[in-house]
């Protein structure tokens, strides 16, 4: 007997059905059955974004210095934002009847900032005990958890992040398992709830975390302790999630053919892993030194599936070549280093030496306060990158904060760039964005102004800092 | 190889041995930290680790080594004030610490010069970014008394620690509550208590060993800061924590209070500013990340500067141990955020300097100071800017790290065995 989903009709099921683009070419086009109606798939949506852009009227911003994101700088142009979306880009654009005008003279405009490494609303301010929700350190291996389940829409952090130009944002679990569990991709946006926030239509992804911290949260609870049973442990999962993959498969060919099977038992985590090996889901992994990434990726091909990136991957100036022939990107910090051995070999020049290698590299914050200063971090990399002798434009330098991260995030159709038709996520900075001194003077969010400098009251002030010292003071 | 001397330097030693130890750094903006202001396209001449002269129209010596800032900014190096450099090489690995003796009975008379390594490989990744002389802070161990923090200069020489027992730190935040007892009131009751032990060593402990909250040792090591011969560094935050700093200063006039943390100084700053209490700040902190930090801002920076508190900035934010070189990188937010160039600039060279009473030899370039000078390419608190030159007590410094030569060992990997042999 097949067991229905109750909440779901057919219909439905059979539009989200986790893994139904898979089943579909397995069994070929318009033959199945009509008995489709018991067949068991689970929705791969329980969660939907309710995410609603922010009403905007239509707003042209005039004579700014824009970086567009994917290595164009525009010089005097204006944009042309419309229903949300950035309508046209040029010189002398003219003004629609009441438009809202903005004179950019002398400043500049890059895309929104993307940061594909924080744990913002997962270990949220203040940190207290209560709201340590980033880490399920109880088993290395806990794919079945989602960090959007963990995510405080109140966290004050969200605003001070929307002050610095931090349009879309990548919320992770920690790093204490081998699997942390699924992430979630957020629009910067205040909401009562986590759904509010959610980044419509983007994939999901999958923690996965190399190296020390595994082995040292599991060295003396069952392990893994050492580095090989970190690879063990991987191995395991992977072959589990391959089996059930393939039970999976087995029983929707039988099913949709009419027979009386039935399916596989349900397990959260190997449903995370299974989306992996269907490529719906992203991996995202933490990971430092350039000989345990070398072996991650060949372990993605034992299994095949991909690492999209590697995060903190502060070794990989030491493989850009070895990266860039499996197309895997590098997340990572400008400075940061020395809080553990796996950090040890870090050097400024991380991110220029490994976009000059010819790998995808971008910046991240993993920090609250980092997140606030993805441009300055990016300009570190990029003035240390040209005193040794590389030769990066700012332009392209830009793409460090907006399209790679986008890019790897599975969004670069929406935003991370400033292009006609994609969302109207724009920054308008004070000054360039490689000075000290430049603020966000704006933030559009879908055409939106979400954060204006000059106006206090339009400050988003999350429900925890009302009525408490420093209440709208970021 | 800290000291670097080329083969010109040499050269020049070998035929002018008189002059040898003569630096001129000109054709730069000279930023002195002194009532000459800033100096356009002006020049620094050192001579035996001081500096001579200082002035746009400056005669070089002959056989004087001349360092041409060609057109970048020549300013006195930066001094931060609260780091762990030489204390901690790799965070996560309790064998390379030396910062907290979380195990040991003794409180105050703990003294980090007897841990600090000059051959940390942070010290010198912390002077290629400008900053030439630093505090080393311990962390609290098994009581709220931390010891003895001292200062040093950036060379990574066996002599670099140059003066040791200059401050005292007591944790009076809420983690030295926990510390002394559950709560803030214990840390309080420990702190008084130990003081009046203090005061009255020796003739309390003529029978005992024994004071009320520390022993005979410890008591001796704690007199010099309640004479006020050196200051007492309160950690702390909150603005309530602050104000009873403020009374506690009131009612010991002779002992110097410094404030290190201070997220919610701003909000006392005017009592702060009677009060004569400096501030360790550091302007990136604007997160409520507790309950301690709820109004912390990076307007307050420019806030404590308005009110005339003296304030010397540090990285709390980012870290204490290896990057402590984005001291520079800090104070760039302090003005982003309305602080004036000259007050933020200030608080990371000349400010330190004075607040641990050392001011009339760091932090300034003026004659009679001390030979630490840095040659920037552009705006020291631009964070694309950086150092060309870095000159310490008169000496050129060696611009290669750990750090670097891994960067060009890895410059260019195209034969897969034979990087690892060029070193």
């Amino acid at each position: 007997m097949h067991r229905t989903l109750k909440a779901l009709g057919a219909s439905i099921a059979a539009l989200s059905a986790f893994g139904l683009a898979a089943c579909s070419s397995e069994t070929g086009s318009g033959s199945e059955p009509s008995g489709d109606v018991d067949i068991v798939r689970y929705d791969s949506n329980p969660f939907p974004s309710t995410y609603e852009p922010v009403p905007s009227g239509v707003t042209l911003i005039t004579g700014a210095t824009v970086f567009d994101g994917v290595g164009g700088e525009l010089e005097n142009t204006d944009i042309l934002i419309e229903n949300g979306r950035i309508a046209a880009i040029g010189a002398g654009l003219s003004a629609p009847e009441g438009a809202s005008v903005i004179d950019a003279e002398g400043r500049y405009i890059t895309p929104g900032v993307v940061d594909i490494h924080s744990h913002l609303g997962v270990y949220p301010s203040p940190s207290v005990n209560a709201h340590s929700d980033g880490n399920e350190a109880v088993a290395p291996v806990t794919a079945e958890v989602w960090a959007e389940h963990s995510v405080w829409p109140q966290d004050p952090g969200f605003d001070t992040a929307l002050a610095a130009g931090v349009t879309t944002l990548h919320i992770l679990p920690g790093s204490a398992n081998l699997f942390g569990g699924r992430g979630v991709t957020l629009r910067n946006v205040p909401s009562r709830t986590m759904q509010g926030m959610k980044f419509p239509d983007a994939p999901y992804t999958l923690k996965m975390a190399c190296g020390e911290n595994p082995k040292r949260v599991y060295g003396n609870r069952g392990g893994p302790a050492t580095r090989m049973g970190n690879l063990a442990g991987y191995r395991q999962a992977w072959q589990q999630a391959s089996d059930y993959r393939q039970s999976w498969r087995e029983y929707w060919e039988a099913a949709e053919a009419g027979e009386d099977v039935d399916p596989p038992t349900r397990n959260f985590e190997l449903d995370t892993l299974m989306g992996v090996l269907d490529g719906e889901i992203l991996v995202q992994m933490h990971c430092y030194r350039a000989d345990e990434m070398a072996m991650i990726l060949d372990l993605a091909e034992e299994f095949d599936y991909q690492v999209t990136t590697f995060h903190h991957a502060v070794e990989a100036y030491k493989i850009p070549d070895i990266l860039a022939e499996h197309n895997t990107c590098a997340a990572v910090w400008a400075d940061w280093g020395g809080f553990k051995m796996e950090a040890y070999d870090s050097i400024r020049e991380n991110l220029p030496l490994t976009h000059a290698g010819g790998a995808c590299a971008m910046i991240h914050s993993d920090s609250d306060l980092g997140i606030q200063r993805l441009n300055h971090e990016v300009a570190k990399a990029l003035s240390d990158g040209r005193r040794m002798g590389l030769d990066i434009s700012d332009a392209e330098a830009v793409s460090w904060f907006t399209s790679n991260p986008a890019r790897a995030l599975g969004i670069f159709d929406e935003t991370g760039s400033i292009e006609e038709g994609k969302r109207a996520d724009l920054v308008l900075w004070s000054g360039h964005p490689f000075s000290s001194y430049a603020l966000a003077d704006n933030v559009y969010l879908d055409g939106a102004l979400m954060f204006d400098r000059a106006d206090p009251e339009r400050r988003t002030v999350r429900d925890f800092m009302l009525g408490q010292p420093g209440e709208g003071d970021y | 190889m800290k000291k670097l001397l080329t083969s010109l330097a040499l050269a020049a030693a070998v035929i002018a041995p008189a002059s040898a130890q003569t630096l001129v750094i000109n054709n730069g903006r000279v930023v002195t930290n002194t009532n000459a202001g800033v100096i356009q396209n002006g020049a620094v001449v050192v001579r035996d680790g001081a500096i001579v002269e200082v002035g746009s129209d400056v005669a070089i010596p002959d056989g004087a080594e001349v360092i041409d800032a060609e057109g970048g900014w020549i300013t006195p190096g930066l001094f931060h004030p609260q780091t762990q450099l030489g204390l901690i090489e790799v965070g996560a690995e309790s064998s390379t610490h030396d910062d907290s003796a979380e195990d040991s009975s003794f409180t105050a008379a703990i003294d980090v010069a007897d841990g600090f390594n000059p051959s940390g490989t942070h010290i010198d990744s912390t002077r290629l970014e400008g900053v030439t002389r630093f505090a080393v802070h311990p962390t609290t161990g098994s009581a709220i008394l931390a010891g003895r923090g001292a200062l040093a200069d950036a060379t990574g020489e066996p002599d670099s620690l140059f003066a040791s027992r200059q401050f005292m730190l007591v944790d009076m935040s809420q983690s030295g509550g926990r510390t002394a007892g559950g709560s803030r009131t214990a840390a309080w009751t420990f702190l008084r208590a130990a003081i009046e032990d203090a005061r009255f060593y020796p003739g309390r402990f003529m029978s005992h060993h024994e004071g009320d909250a520390i022993d005979r040792y410890d008591a001796a090591a704690l007199v010099s800061a309640v004479r006020g011969e050196i200051p007492l560094i309160m950690l702390m935050d909150r603005a309530a924590d602050i104000r009873r700093a403020i009374a506690f200063a009131d009612q010991y006039p002779a002992i110097r209070v410094i404030i290190a943390g201070g997220a919610e100084a701003h909000l006392v700053a005017d009592d702060l500013a009677d009060a004569g209490i400096p501030v360790i700040y550091d302007p990136m902190r604007n997160l409520p990340d507790s309950f301690d930090t709820l109004a912390s801002t990076n307007e307050g920076a420019s806030i404590l500067h308005e009110a005339g508190v003296q304030v010397a900035y540090t990285t709390l934010g980012s870290d204490l141990y290896f990057n402590p070189r984005l001291l520079a990188q800090h104070a760039g937010i302090a003005v982003a955020h309305g602080a004036d160039w000259d007050d933020a600039f200030r608080a990371v060279t000349l400010t330190p300097a004075e607040i641990y009473g050392v001011g009339d030899r760091f932090g300034a370039l003026a004659t009679g100071y001390t030979a630490d000078v840095v040659v920037w390419d552009g705006d020291p608190l631009e964070v694309m800017s950086a150092p060309t030159s870095v000159i310490i007590g008169g000496e050129l410094q060696s611009l290669e790290t750990r750090q670097t030569r891994l960067r060009d060992r890895y410059a260019d990997v195209t034969d897969e065995h034979q990087y690892a042999y060029e070193h």
